[in-house]
């Protein structure tokens, strides 16, 4: 079943029309990476399937129930971090956590508990200072932990490691994986390492259209090319291998590319043993999503 | 109901820890003393200013001050008090709207209506509480010096201006809505005070104005009646409920 699906999805700020026409499809228990360039309009889609946003044209629902703008009770299965949470600044973590926890009529007793695991699940247990001083790392943190109070089907995040530095990014990822195992994760992003190390789905925004969508898996099998990488000890080896080969590209040095079916692969290492040429290594190139969205940029 | 009653306890902890109830306070509690020491001290410096008055050709005799002196006071000092109050509180809204922390609650699937009704309570509740205030301390003071029963229709006149008050509160909360800024706020509330300040010149058209309200001096020294305010207390009352009915649909269709 689908957790969140998006159908034709119009929107234009004055002259410009940011989404045309999206569509998108979140599957259950997936962690989605929402990709697209800054201003591609992922804050946009993420704001009308929370229905703060009213859009010019489409349908959204989530977990079946379609999205109306203004009034929003699909916002109950749904958990929310935007790009830069921001608190009241006077209350502390917990007094925040109760207060999001009394304004969804949550039962007393499930809120003291759930506030109590979730500040411990984010490490700001100790924190008794007000939220006026945190760091923004604290407060991504705290973020997740109003957004995982409810117990949410559905964990929307926008760019939620951006501004963090190595050590705040690895522990919001680490976070948002342990979230996976309770709720499905929609993850918008332009850091691609962090898709590639957690997401199990992946949909590029371009143009305000989807232009590719699906498992990151089958992306990767479906954009694979048949590349090698060869790398030999000497130059003078990979000089043979480039007057033998004509259609080898060099790439430095002493590496060389081959874009060929595989007979062509079994002809240059047969070429090889039979030359006793030294290669240091030798590797299919696997396309990373780095290459694909740059590819799909200049598309 | 329990999400209303957190939401106002919410706006209530913001007023006491960011110290605007204090200021609040000290303000109403500030003009509940110096409407009866103003009166007080009237002829102490009638008194002081008597040779300088008698220079410019004015003598002074004996000034008498009763407790109408210090309600005159009282209804001199009140605007500014709520000037006062709708320059503190003008972002009550726009503030969650530019810190973007209404965003979190209402993405929690927060019914949008309680965001208005909370917030308005709130205003309606440190309104009233700073008024009655200003009031208790000005009435005990009077009683100490003077005597209260000189002022006629006084509860009247009291009552009228505290409902003028929730009237601009109204205003302030519509305006809320309608404008992303505070700025936006004062400056629709205060046009449209002004603006209901000058037709209300004309005497025909004041008696149904809001404004009128405001004239408390007319019913303590029992020179107007009771009966021509109750066209403008109506009117009062009903463009002020009216302004924070259509400020629901409104805000429930604001872009945040």
């Amino acid at each position: 079943m689908d957790m969140l699906t998006v159908c034709g999805l119009r929107k234009r700020f004055g002259d410009k029309e940011v989404l045309r026409g999206l569509d998108m499809r979140v599957p259950e228990h997936s962690v989605f990476g929402f990709i697209g360039k800054n201003g591609a309009g992922k804050t946009t889609t993420m704001k009308a399937v929370l229905g703060l946003l009213q859009a010019d044209a489409g349908e959204i629902t989530v977990n079946g129930e379609p999205v109306v703008y203004g009034h929003t009770p699909t916002n109950r299965f749904v958990g929310y971090l935007p790009d830069v949470p921001e608190f009241y600044p006077f209350m502390t973590a917990p007094e925040y956590l109760r207060f999001c926890g009394e304004i969804t009529e949550m039962p007393r007793s499930e809120i003291q508990a759930r506030v109590k695991e979730l500040l411990e699940l984010v490490g700001l247990s100790e924190e008794t200072h007000r939220i006026k001083g945190f760091s923004r790392g604290m407060k991504q943190r705290l973020g997740i932990a109003q957004a995982l109070l409810n117990r949410p089907k559905l964990l929307i995040c926008d760019e939620p490691t951006s501004a963090l530095d190595p050590v705040g990014r690895k522990e919001i990822l680490d976070i948002l994986l342990a979230a996976r195992k309770q709720t499905t994760v929609l993850f918008s992003t332009h850091i691609l390492s962090d898709v590639e190390r957690i997401c199990t789905d992946v949909a590029f925004l371009r143009d305000g259209v989807m232009c590719i969508q699906g498992k990151l898996s089958e992306i990767k099998t479906r954009y694979r090319r048949e590349e090698y990488l060869f790398e030999t000890e000497t130059s003078a080896s990979a000089d043979a291998l480039l007057t033998a080969f004509p259609q080898m590209q060099s790439d430095g040095d002493r590496r060389l590319i081959l874009c060929a079916q595989e007979h062509t692969l079994f002809d240059v290492l047969r070429f090889v043993a039979e030359q006793h040429i030294p290669l240091l290594r030798m590797e299919r190139a696997e396309p990373t999503l780095e290459s694909l969205f740059i590819e799909e940029a200049k598309s | 109901m329990r999400s209303l009653l957190a939401l106002t306890k919410k706006e209530l902890t913001e007023q006491l820890r960011t110290g605007k109830l204090a200021i609040l306070g000290a303000v109403f509690v500030l003009f509940g003393i110096m409407n009866p020491a103003i009166a007080k001290l009237t002829p102490l410096l009638m008194e002081i200013l008597s040779d300088t008055l008698s220079g410019s050709g004015i003598i002074v005799t004996e000034v008498t001050v009763t407790a109408l002196d210090s309600w005159m006071q009282f209804f001199k000092n009140i605007p500014m008090g709520l000037i006062l109050f709708v320059l503190l509180e003008g972002g009550i809204f726009t503030k969650e709207y530019q810190s973007g922390t209404l965003t979190l609650s209402l993405s929690k699937g927060l019914e949008r209506y309680k965001v208005v009704v909370a917030k308005s309570a709130t205003l309606v509740l440190l309104w009233s509480l700073g008024y009655w205030l200003c009031f208790g301390i000005t009435y005990t003071y009077n009683a100490y010096f003077w005597d209260n029963t000189i002022a006629k229709n006084l509860i009247f006149s009291i009552l009228s201006w505290w409902i003028f008050g929730l009237w601009v509160i109204s205003l302030s909360v519509l305006f809320s809505v309608l404008s992303k800024q505070s700025s936006g706020v004062l400056l629709g509330t205060g046009g449209i005070v002004f603006g209901t300040y000058l037709p209300g010149i004309l005497p025909k058209i004041n008696e149904y104005l809001p404004t009128r309200l405001t004239d408390g001096n007319s019913l303590i020294y029992g020179l107007a009646d009771t009966e021509s305010y109750v066209s403008a207390w109506i009117i009062t009352i009903a463009t002020g409920l009216s302004c924070l009915a259509v400020s629901i649909p409104l805000f429930n269709k604001k872009s945040l």
